[in-house]
């Protein structure tokens, strides 16, 4: 079993960056009940802007931010120009219009950057290091603190700060968080920047190991999903879980499977959940009312 | 005997009991109201009964047979049907087209020969038809059959939704309040329609807000307060029950703590 | 839109299908006709689920590989006709939609968007990763069909697109009638009762479950049979055809028509193909123009193009 640590740092490496596009659709999908299919887009954004202006001359960490504002801004003309306009629609609309949204990114970003593949150097070099007898890359390191810096930073965002919170009673009630003055559409703006934001630093975090492409957002996307409805929809800590079981499962079946059918596992932890578990491993029950 | 018999039903979300050991019956023909104030549990009542919750506790018989949660459109076919306080129509078919699918029992049939438009398939469609018909123009609808359901006045839409209901030939119909939102007119429609189809040996269960409807058309009503059943028996014994008037009446805490169920 | 008129649509499009051709420049245009009806009838399979039963998928482009892949595939490996091969993988569609379709429809809007997207996924990676079967991402050459030697042996000489582009024709028309006797069946009419709401349907004793699997069912046909023409009229077929962007498309060319309306749809297909077909610069344009399609459509014409249209003249007229 030499390869098992092996394969348990990869898992966690991409697991953290599922996580973080699972913490994303969180954060979308508890202020406005949107699942937001552009989500991997984000990441794609995230590694492309950071590509190309470091290319042209920034320094890294200078693209990086470039990167991060440029796709929260992204986030926030999704929010205005999309899904604002249809509130009220019925599901199939809203998620015809996000995955529109998707395509549409990608069809941009294939213009406006390029067909290729690409990265950038890792943070701290690309020697790898020796834990437990397997090797890690120092920029998985940077994935995986990243993703748990990210959720212990929304986690006090929406414990300890008024905004936070706001968010939260949206999430909650819309209509009484209205009544006692959140201004809601804010609320949902900040939400799509901030998964936006998000989404784009898992972009940059993971450039450098798996290279980015114009098209690399669907698969994110649903592998994010997966993660999410895993750890139970609209739970923080859930789609950290999940995120991180779903690289785990992910990289053992490469590992001891077959590394062809890796990219199945997201889409039968889906159907598994669904049937087994439809609230996941955090999630609640809920009741509809007639 | 007993139509339906409801014994012992209860359930809880979250911990809090929405609903906890409520039993009655009702007889063919016989109307009776599930009475009490906002957040009662009645139409929570309602859902149990009907299958849409399923129930911690109790049973629920339809002619002696127990169909405790048994799926809801095998409801339809033992003999119950329903009507919703929040209308549920199928917006964007015609008035028509609603009550024909009130019919949905009698016309389906093979695939196939829906597929292929068949004589079978034409045939039942048809009879479906002329039945939707004569059905729209005993509740007052048959001249706007061919309108989009959407475009309707609301009375006109609680009278094609009891429509549709009856399309589907129950033994008991459940009403969650009928004259919900209606003007005087509207109310004095449903009232007379309701009191012709429990003529018709139909059991009816209604749930209903206007008090002087309830007294006026029912055999007999049963009250809840807080999910239980505080008082039953006919309309004159109920109304001067002082658990009835407390529960109404109430003390203003009390009513604010009613106020959003 | 008014879908009584049911002689009065299929009137329009067998008018269409044979008046057309007049107006072609030149022979490509008949293949370029052909992609339409293919195109289209898959569309009018989508109608049948999003518009008739409110049911999403993103993942039919699957069913279009199955039908594609029978074709290509049975000929050679059991030495079935090309023909015999377009009914097996419809079959073969229908049972696998019945298989899947159970549990995945009990399943409510982004769930079973994402649960019919993996499965188109899942089709598209078999189909991809099976080289020796398939050839993989290249792609394989699929055996002709016959009929045509057949009408010339009978004295009809028809091009390859004359030929492809009347098939198509017909075979749309034929798929135009089925659903349009669809909608205003016993059947139809519940599966767009549910579509309203599930729970009342359910009161008038409408198996809410077997509809929705009838409707994706016969959806699923629909796909299959277009992507055997797709891949019979090629003469060739890669993977593609079972890849998400092309669920995509058939999901944008639904919406663009309106998923209520089977001219509508069938208009839709006919933008959406012609577009390339014109624009030789739209390839690059391709991904950017359908995700601004999606988008705009349902927030300025919910409905689609043509019901919209209709609904403007309507109001106009009055």
């Amino acid at each position: 079993m030499d390869g098992l640590m092996q394969f348990i740092f990869s898992g966690l490496t991409v697991g953290a960056v599922y996580a973080l596009v699972a913490l994303g659709f969180t954060i979308i999908y508890n202020a406005s009940d949107v699942v937001n299919f552009s989500q991997g887009e984000f990441v794609m954004l995230g590694g492309m802007i950071t590509v190309f202006t470091f290319e042209a001359g920034l320094p890294l960490p200078l693209a990086a931010v470039v990167a991060i504002a440029v796709t929260a801004g992204v986030g926030v003309a999704l929010n205005k120009l999309a899904i604002e306009p249809a509130r009220g629609a019925p599901v199939v609309s809203l998620i015809i219009i996000t995955i529109g949204a998707s395509i549409l990114i990608r069809g941009a970003s294939q213009l406006i950057f390029d067909k290729q593949l690409h990265r950038f150097p890792a943070f701290s070099g690309d020697e790898p290091l020796q834990v437990l007898g397997a090797t890690i890359l120092p920029q998985s390191l940077w994935v995986i603190g990243g993703a748990l810096l990210v959720f212990v930073a929304l986690w006090l965002f929406f414990t300890k700060t008024l905004t936070g919170k706001a968010v939260l009673a949206t999430a909650n009630n819309r209509l009484a968080a209205q009544l006692v003055g959140i201004n809601t559409n804010y609320v949902m703006t900040l939400s799509f920047a901030l998964s936006a934001a998000i989404g784009a630093l898992a972009g940059v975090l993971v450039t450098p190991i798996t290279l980015v492409g114009y098209d690399v957002g669907v698969g994110l996307a649903l592998k994010g999903f997966a993660a999410a409805m895993l750890g139970g929809m609209g739970n923080p800590k859930g789609a950290l879980v999940g995120g991180l079981l779903l690289g785990l499962c992910e990289a053992l079946t490469a590992g001891f499977l077959s590394s062809q059918y890796k990219e199945a596992v997201a889409f039968v932890i889906i159907l598994a959940v669904l049937f087994v578990m439809p609230q996941g491993l955090f999630g609640r029950k809920s009741t509809e009312r007639v | 005997m007993s139509l339906l018999q409801v014994q012992g039903l209860g359930i809880s979300f979250g911990g809090i009991r929405a609903v906890h050991d409520v039993s009655f019956n009702v007889k063919a023909g016989e109307i009776v109201s599930v009475i009490g104030p906002n957040g009662a549990g009645k139409t929570t009542l309602f859902n149990m009964i009907s299958s849409i919750y399923r129930p911690d506790s109790g049973t629920v018989h339809l002619e002696g047979k127990d169909i405790t949660a048994t799926e809801p459109h095998r409801l339809a076919r033992l003999g119950m049907s329903r009507t919703f306080q929040n209308l549920q129509i199928f917006q964007e078919m015609t008035v028509l087209e609603n009550a024909i699918a009130g019919y949905h029992m009698q016309e389906s049939g093979p695939l196939w020969q829906d597929l292929f438009a068949l004589p079978g398939s034409r045939r039942r469609a048809a009879k479906a038809r002329e039945g939707a018909y004569e059905l729209l123009a005993r509740v007052g609808l048959k001249n706007a059959a061919e309108q989009e359901a959407g475009n309707l006045s609301y009375g006109a839409l609680k009278r094609l939704e009891i429509a549709r209901a009856l399309a589907t030939e129950p033994k008991v119909l459940l009403l969650d309040e009928p004259a919900a939102g209606c003007n005087a007119v509207e109310t004095e429609e449903i009232d007379e329609l309701i009191a012709e189809t429990a003529k018709t040996g139909i059991a009816i269960l209604l749930v209903e807000h206007d008090m002087k409807m309830v007294m006026r058309i029912s055999n007999h009503i049963v009250v809840l307060d807080h999910g239980e059943k505080i008082a039953e028996g006919d309309p004159a014994t109920v109304s001067q029950n002082p658990d009835v008037i407390a529960a109404y009446l109430g003390t203003g805490e009390e009513e604010a703590s009613h106020a959003d169920g | 839109m008014n879908m009584q008129s049911k002689w009065t649509q299929i009137a329009i499009l067998v008018a269409l299908i044979v008046i057309l051709p007049v107006f072609f420049p030149s022979g490509y245009y008949y293949r370029v006709g052909a992609l339409i009806f293919v195109n289209a009838l898959s569309v009018v399979g989508l109608v049948i689920l999003i518009g008739f039963a409110g049911q999403i998928s993103l993942g039919h482009a699957g069913f279009a590989g199955i039908g594609a892949f029978s074709c290509a595939l049975l000929p050679v490996h059991f030495g079935l006709h090309p023909a015999i091969a377009v009914l097996v993988g419809a079959l073969l569609s229908a049972l696998i939609a019945g298989m899947i379709g159970r549990p995945i429809l009990r399943l409510q809007g982004y769930y079973l968007a994402v649960a019919t997207l993996g499965f188109g996924v899942l089709m598209s990676m078999v189909l991809t990763n099976e080289r020796e079967l398939t050839g993989g991402p290249d792609g394989m050459r699929v055996a002709d069909l016959g009929l045509r030697e057949v009408l010339r042996d009978m004295g009809l000489k028809l091009s390859g697109g004359e030929f492809w582009y009347a098939m198509c024709g017909l075979v749309l028309v034929i798929g135009v009638w089925v659903a349009l006797n669809l909608y205003n069946s016993p059947t139809g009419r519940a599966m767009r009762a549910l579509h309203g709401s599930e729970v009342a349907a359910r009161t008038v004793g409408i198996d809410v479950a077997s509809k929705k699997l009838q409707a994706f069912v016969i959806s699923a046909i629909y796909a299959s049979v277009a992507g055997s023409l797709l891949a019979l009229q090629n003469g060739f077929i890669t993977p593609d055809v079972a890849g998400f962007m092309h669920s995509i498309e058939m999901v944008t060319m639904t919406v663009l028509g309106g998923v209520g309306s089977i001219l509508g749809a069938i208009l839709g297909a006919a933008i959406l193909t012609l577009l390339p077909q014109v624009l030789t610069v739209f390839a690059e344009y391709e991904q950017l123009v359908l995700g601004a399609v999606m988008i705009l459509v349902m927030i300025f014409l919910p409905r689609g193009l043509l019901p919209s249209i209709a609904a403007k003249l309507r109001g106009r007229g009055e």
